[in-house]
């Protein structure tokens, strides 16, 4: 998985707040002036399950998209479209109130290790 | 009522990159009330101090998605109905054309204790806005400590479960009943449980020509030590034995939008959660009985209130 984005506020369309700027550098008041740029600061990797969605079994009722504390569920056209693994936290909320268990919690670890398995394999 | 399938088109104004816990009620709170305008409607939010402020605009980061104004802790309502007032002002000047809601988020102690007088007077001044509590039931954000709205026998860090005292000693404030007697358009409770009751209450609130109030009860996995993923079962349960009603005051009127058929008792809200383990323990059942009897005698007047025949249904 490529890192994740700790880009101190650099946005769509504005230049980035760093460390080492200094307080005129600073925009005025601390004002934010690009509505929901924490969007591109990822929080995937406070993850330690994952949610995996098994496509036979989901209805598309998108229950889990109400119930994402985190927004992390996509849907298009009234449909899932998968899951925002950069912002996902991995609660679980989204697999327990599935009402066709449609969504599997898998272990980070257990990816880790079958993915560094296949990887000696070759 | 729109189906989940219309309201996930409408864009999303609370986004991922917050840095609340996961799992955490107040994203699913807040995620479904503002999901309740349409794409083309203007909101303003304003947010007492709490877990939801401190996690949502970390600088230079915004997880909302619409205006948002910074306040303190106890002034959420004023702040709000301030620039509600400024609006009104500029649209009678024709300087705004467009027509703008106004909500302010506030925890259980930023609304209940701290910022109880701001929200009185903004209610009291007949603004037209709305004041959502996100009710865990204590100062999640500082490290738990107890609030007004903390539930007796609970075990926060200031009433901790000892030998001596067993938990907090006081029942909770009934604060729906408070903002009730404010004698405004709209005051309803509400819990993610359903979340139809959530959004037809959201959507009324913001209709409403006047203040409006809407108490949700939004579980903290970390406050309340229950598993993470079991939320919306808790909250049912919650509804289901009575401990936290689903009603609606509209001009005065009161209705009851849930009447549970059985009689579920409180030891089904307790025994999940880490911070009541303590009266499951030899010597405290009195405190058990003392919490469903609270239960018990706020359901009675609330059917009173209600209109309807106050009887308990049979154990």
């Amino acid at each position: 998985m490529t890192p994740f984005n700790r880009n101190f506020g650099q946005g769509r369309s504005r230049e980035g707040i760093t460390p080492d700027m200094n307080w005129r550098e600073l925009t005025k008041a601390g004002n934010i002036y690009e509505p929901g740029n924490a969007n591109t600061y990822e929080t995937g990797d406070w993850r330690t399950i994952r949610p995996m969605w098994n496509e036979e079994r989901c209805i598309h009722c998108l229950i889990c998209w109400r119930y994402c504390p985190d927004a992390s569920i996509f849907s298009t056209d009234g449909k899932f479209d998968g899951f925002d693994y950069k912002h996902c936290k991995g609660c679980g909320i989204c697999a327990n109130v599935c009402p066709t268990h449609a969504i599997d919690m898998i272990s980070e670890d257990e990816i880790d290790e079958q993915k560094e398995a296949r990887e000696n394999e070759e | 009522m729109a189906t989940l399938k219309e309201l996930a088109q409408v864009n999303e104004r609370f986004v991922g990159g917050h840095r609340l816990c996961a799992g955490c009620g107040h994203g699913i709170s807040v995620r479904m009330v503002l999901n309740a305008l349409d794409n083309d409607e203007h909101v303003v939010v304003g947010c007492a101090t709490g877990c939801l402020e401190v996690a949502s605009t970390i600088y230079p980061y915004t997880a909302w998605n619409c205006s948002f104004i910074h306040n303190a802790f106890e002034n959420a309502g004023a702040t709000i109905s301030g620039v509600e007032a400024a609006y009104k002002s500029l649209k009678k000047q024709g300087k705004i054309k467009e027509d703008i809601k106004f909500v302010a988020f506030g925890g259980d102690g930023g609304t209940y204790d701290i910022g109880l007088q701001s929200l009185s007077g903004a209610m009291e001044r007949g603004h037209n806005m709305v004041y959502v509590c996100l009710d865990n039931g204590a100062y999640m954000n500082t490290g738990i400590q107890r609030s007004s709205a903390t539930p007796l026998g609970a075990d926060t860090t200031t009433s901790p479960a000892g030998t001596v005292v067993p938990g907090k000693q006081q029942p909770r404030k009934d604060l729906a009943a408070v903002m009730a007697a404010h004698n405004i358009p709209y005051v309803a409770q509400t819990a993610i449980s359903s979340w139809q009751d959530v959004h037809k209450k959201a959507k009324k609130a913001f209709e409403v020509d006047g203040p409006a109030f809407i108490n949700i009860l939004s579980p903290c996995p970390r406050g309340w030590r229950y598993n993470t993923p079991d939320i919306v079962e808790l909250v049912k349960i919650a509804v289901e034995t009575r401990f936290w009603p689903l009603f609606e005051v509209e001009n005065g009127k009161w209705k009851l939008n849930k009447k549970p058929k059985k009689y579920v008792p409180i030891e089904e809200f307790l025994k999940p959660q880490g911070r009541f383990r303590h009266l499951f323990a030899p010597g405290n059942e009195h405190i058990i009985k003392r919490i469903q009897e609270e239960v018990d005698q706020r359901w009675l007047a609330l059917l009173e209130r209600c209109g309807e025949k106050p009887e308990l249904p049979p154990r």
